[in-house]
């Protein structure tokens, strides 16, 4: 079977899980997994307070403009990928001929 | 897998960036001299820089309502080792903590460990030891990549509790209970993540070997004749 057929299969599967999720958890904030892993810190150690190493740090200011910088580095990346396989294919065509 | 700023008491955040650093440093060695010997590998390596970028940045709904985010150090780890994928993984790591206060600069080490290093040394092995038993090259790809995702999380899921033990004291007990309590946050998240990527992953490795294989020849992750099989495969 093509490869893209057992991709396209899987990524249904993928998108059929997060339904089911839905369903099943119909509350769920969907936060992140990282976030939830500092939960479980403060379960086990309740005293515990992060740290700060006193670097200046840069805080995105809102949602949005964190979910612009999360697809501005998907983006650039796409682009990278992108021109490196379209540049390849055609010198391929070209070769070819 | 990110671990926040400040989430690693002392001494655990110093130790894991002199497990890191070595590795880091020897990391640039190798692709100053990979750059400098083979030219032409580099825009490949761009697009494996760029493939951990997108992935990484890729936060993904999971079943039990949390979402996380796969690595892609999969493909660059077979591709070029995974002390050349210890490099890139630095250069992602800090982009999100700098811009996006994913991570932390204090942690970074600890990232780097479990995404840039732990696992692609994993999925690395895992490749060279399966293409040695002929595994067909799509599959290897596909659990190579899986493995290193997964192996990514039981790595955080291990600093975590090594930082955090159940109980306070660090013994056999608390570290295994700790364990367990992190690892189920990140499993139960990571296991339809890691099987997605790898598909994504083995589908990329496809158009690589459609549009360059000689590359993959001249980084020795395939020999001619497995190339010739594949296209042939292709064609």
């Amino acid at each position: 079977m093509k490869l893209e057929y057992i991709v396209g299969i899987i990524a249904i599967l993928f998108i059929f899980q997060f339904f089911y999720g839905v369903a099943i958890h119909p509350d769920a904030e969907y936060g992140g997994a990282d976030g939830e892993a500092e939960n479980v810190i403060t379960a086990i150690d309740p005293t515990y307070e992060a740290w700060d190493p006193g670097l200046p740090t840069f805080e995105p200011q809102s949602g949005e403009i964190e979910s612009l910088l999360f697809a501005l580095q998907a983006a650039f990346g796409a682009i990278i990928i992108g021109y490196f396989f379209g540049y390849y294919r055609g010198k391929n065509q070209v070769n070819k001929q | 897998m990110h671990i926040f700023e400040g989430f690693l008491p002392s001494p655990w955040w110093q130790l894991w960036f002199v497990f890191s650093i070595p590795i880091i440093l020897y990391g640039m060695y190798k692709l100053n001299k990979l750059v400098s010997a083979k030219r032409e590998v580099v825009p490949l390596l761009a697009v494996a820089g760029a493939f951990i970028f997108v992935l990484s940045s890729l936060k993904l709904p999971s079943v039990t309502g949390s979402c996380s985010h796969p690595t892609g150090t999969g493909m660059a780890a077979v591709l070029f080792g995974p002390s050349i994928t210890a490099v890139l993984g630095v250069i992602v790591l800090i982009y999100q903590a700098l811009f996006l206060a994913h991570g932390g600069i204090s942690t970074l080490g600890a990232n780097v460990a479990s995404m840039g290093i732990v696992g692609p040394v994993v999925a690395y092995a895992f490749y060279k030891a399966a293409s040695k038993a002929n595994m067909n090259f799509y599959l290897n790809i596909f659990l190579a990549t899986a493995i290193a995702d997964w192996v990514t999380y039981v790595t955080t899921s291990i600093q975590l509790s090594l930082a955090f033990p159940t109980g306070g004291a660090l013994t056999v007990s608390g570290f295994l209970t700790s364990f367990y309590a992190f690892a189920m946050v990140f499993a139960t998240t990571q296991v339809p993540l890691a099987i997605m990527e790898g598909a994504l992953t083995a589908l990329i490795m496809k158009y690589v070997v459609e549009v360059k294989s000689d590359v993959l020849v001249n980084l020795e992750v395939l020999s001619t004749e497995a190339v010739n099989k594949l296209k042939g495969a292709l064609a």
